[in-house]
């Protein structure tokens, strides 16, 4: 399908803000200005983006473990990420989530989480929800090649299978489960996919790297899924620039891996090799995107630094709603 | 006012909430039964006769008859839930609750406060419990005081059919999760249940019976148990102040509290195991903050600390009775 140049520039930025959003955090995190445990998305921006541009904000995403990208893709706001990261009083969550707990239910972004798996199926009641609603609206579960080997994720397939849900599975496989290859974690390493297809859902397999072919194929899947078909899933190869979490010494990569991945499978570079080749955009184009990006990075960072901190008393605010 | 058996006001009460409000949905197992069978749908009707007809009613949208997958049953309300339903999900046993607590405890629980206030997630999921049948270890547990420990959860325990519409219907209506224990020894009891629309705020405990010798705290099954040793104990002239919790959390304090300044004796009745229990919670809560009426030592009537047994024997030898009670009045009332 041909993006318009408005369309593309959208897809464009949400990418390089989730680059230069994961690249700053990495730059204060090793410099010691943020608590706590931080997984970066970097490497994956085409995975996110490729499917959020197909959603409004009343269709539904759960997230992962690494959840700053979907969070982004789904409209989450940059600064409210930024402050809640930095464990602000005004971040997203008011400083009681930070980065494994990004949620924003008004952009139907229903949460990142810390228990891998955990998020599946909660995807599929929010699909049960659509289902209920019969506006032809769609849940999402994305799920890493880690969260495939839970039981969570096999419930929540079959469910979705048995319920006829509107829910779209998203395996994105970045080849590493923490720090530990699918060739030893996942029985069945190259393919993720077929274990949908064997709860009876069609699946579709992209390049998790290539914008275009993950919003093309996820176009289908949409198709597919509104017609009324129940649940179908996607399984994404894409890649992880960083390590599982903030400080890993990453020592189970490969001799020259990140070089190679960051050269051969950059989904920025594919996407703006794509576009100038075929005169969509120009380079100007893209790096006055950057430009501003970047810009809006600083200025988050600004703010989060300067945002208030939370006061004690705020421990016990929102426990309950009441009690 | 009808007479009506607790499954029935608590058959009754969803159904009245399914017809008041459109986003209120069901999820558990069994719920119709039968799906798949050559016996059809309706098959069974809900293996507690506390879903029978729902189904025909509200259709399969609305009433999900789901696999054996209490994870994704409980994963699934919690999802709707922040979609904008309220959904009802039934854990068929009390004591499957450790398959999915990640999603109760990790998920449910933390939403609102992970998510800084801008979430609701009201998801009511009612489980089963209680020992009594020769269920064995693990079909019989009283789990209800693991959860009342975890902030972010409400737990009520309705002890008659009247108690079980008012509580089910504020459960449904309130906005935080709840967990709503339904002894299965109490599904066949009898009561009146107010007509119309009738609910029980949370956090205001029944004074089941009144006295001024020594009070007794307790919830669930065990009320009627501390009834009877109070009917005995009457008798005798000794009189009980007994307290039905109603909802342990939240705890009723005041009027616990209240109780004993009157009695200055406490027996607390509960039949989960003791260690970190709602009656050491609650022993614990007295001492601390009514210790200077107390006249004797808070006795604890509980289970033991070992799994629900299968044989009767055994079970009987287990549960808290109206004799244990009975003995441990006896006890505070004769501390000097």
């Amino acid at each position: 399908m041909q993006l318009s140049r408005d369309q593309l520039l959208q897809a464009y930025r949400r990418m390089v803000t989730i680059r230069a959003f994961e690249e700053r955090l990495h730059d204060e995190i090793a410099k010691g200005e943020i608590a706590g445990f931080t997984h970066l998305y970097a490497g994956q921006e085409a995975a996110a983006v490729g499917i959020c541009e197909h959603l409004a904000d009343d269709d539904f995403i759960v997230s992962t473990h690494r959840g700053h990208g979907h969070c982004l893709a789904k409209g989450v706001d940059v600064k409210g990420m930024m402050q809640e990261i930095y464990g602000r009083a005004t971040g997203t969550c008011k400083g009681k989530g930070g980065s494994m707990h990004i949620a924003d239910v008004d952009k139907g972004m229903l949460g990142a989480n810390g228990i891998v798996g955990a998020g599946a199926p909660q995807a599929v009641g929010a699909a049960l929800s659509c289902k209920m609603d019969k506006q032809g609206k769609v849940a999402i579960a994305f799920s890493g090649d880690g969260a495939c080997n839970q039981g969570t994720t096999f419930e929540a397939m079959n469910m979705a299978v048995v319920t006829q849900a509107p829910c779209i599975f998203v395996f994105e496989n970045n080849h590493y489960s923490e720090h530990t290859g699918p060739d030893y974690a996942t029985a069945t390493a190259t393919d993720i996919a077929g274990r949908a297809a064997a709860f009876g859902m069609k699946a579709w397999r992209a390049n998790g790297c290539d914008f275009f072919e993950t919003y093309d194929t996820m176009r289908e899947l949409l198709d597919y899924v509104r017609a009324g078909h129940g649940p179908a899933a996607i399984e994404l190869d894409t890649e992880r620039f960083y390590g599982h979490f903030e400080g890993d010494p990453q020592r189970y990569r490969g001799e020259g891996e990140l070089d190679r991945i960051r050269a051969e499978r950059d989904c920025l570079t594919a996407f703006r090799r794509k576009v100038t080749e075929a005169k969509l955009l120009d380079d100007a184009d893209l790096d006055a995107v950057e430009a501003e990006t970047r810009a809006l990075i600083d200025e988050a960072v600004d703010e989060a630094r300067a945002a208030p901190l939370p006061t004690p008393a705020m421990v016990l605010e929102d426990v309950y709603i009441s009690y | 006012m009808a007479q009506m058996m607790m499954r029935e006001a608590i058959l009754e009460t969803i159904r009245d909430e399914m017809r008041r409000d459109p986003k209120v949905m069901m999820l558990g197992e069994d719920l119709v039964g039968g799906m798949g069978t050559a016996g059809g749908p309706e098959a069974i009707g809900g293996i507690w006769s506390t879903s029978t007809g729902l189904w025909e009613e509200f259709g399969s949208d609305r009433v999900i008859d789901t696999p054996i997958s209490e994870s994704a049953i409980i994963g699934s309300a919690a999802g709707a839930a922040l979609a904008g339903k309220r959904p009802i999900a039934e854990l068929m046993f009390a004591d499957f609750v450790g398959v999915c607590m990640d999603q109760i405890w990790n998920q449910i629980a933390k939403f609102r406060y992970m998510f800084g206030g801008k979430s609701k997630c009201p998801v009511t999921i009612r489980l089963v419990y209680g020992a009594g049948f020769n269920a064995a270890p693990q079909h019989s547990q009283a789990v209800y005081s693991m959860l009342t420990s975890m902030p972010g959860l409400k737990v009520v325990l309705p002890s008659t059919p009247a108690d079980a519409k008012g509580l089910l219907t504020q459960a449904i209506r309130d906005d935080d999760p709840v967990l709503f224990f339904e002894h299965k020894a109490l599904y066949g009891i009898k009561g009146e249940v107010p007509e119309g629309d009738y609910t029980i705020p949370f956090g205001h405990a029944r004074q089941v019976r009144s006295g001024e010798h020594v009070t007794l705290v307790t919830c669930g099954m065990m009320v009627s148990v501390c009834e009877r040793a109070a009917d005995q104990l009457a008798q005798e002239g000794i009189s009980c102040d007994v307290l039905d919790m109603r909802t342990t959390s939240p705890l009723d304090e005041e009027a616990i509290l209240d109780s004993v300044e009157l009695t200055g004796r406490v027996v607390l009745v509960d039949e989960s195991p003791p260690r970190c229990s709602v009656a050491s919670d609650v022993a614990a809560m007295i001492a601390n903050k009514a210790f200077a009426a107390l006249k004797a030592p808070p006795q604890l009537v509980t289970a033991p600390h070992s799994p629900v047994p299968f044989a009767r024997e055994l079970e009987s030898a287990y549960l808290p009775s109206p004799p244990k009670v009975i003995d441990a009045v006896r006890t505070v009332l004769a501390y000097r």
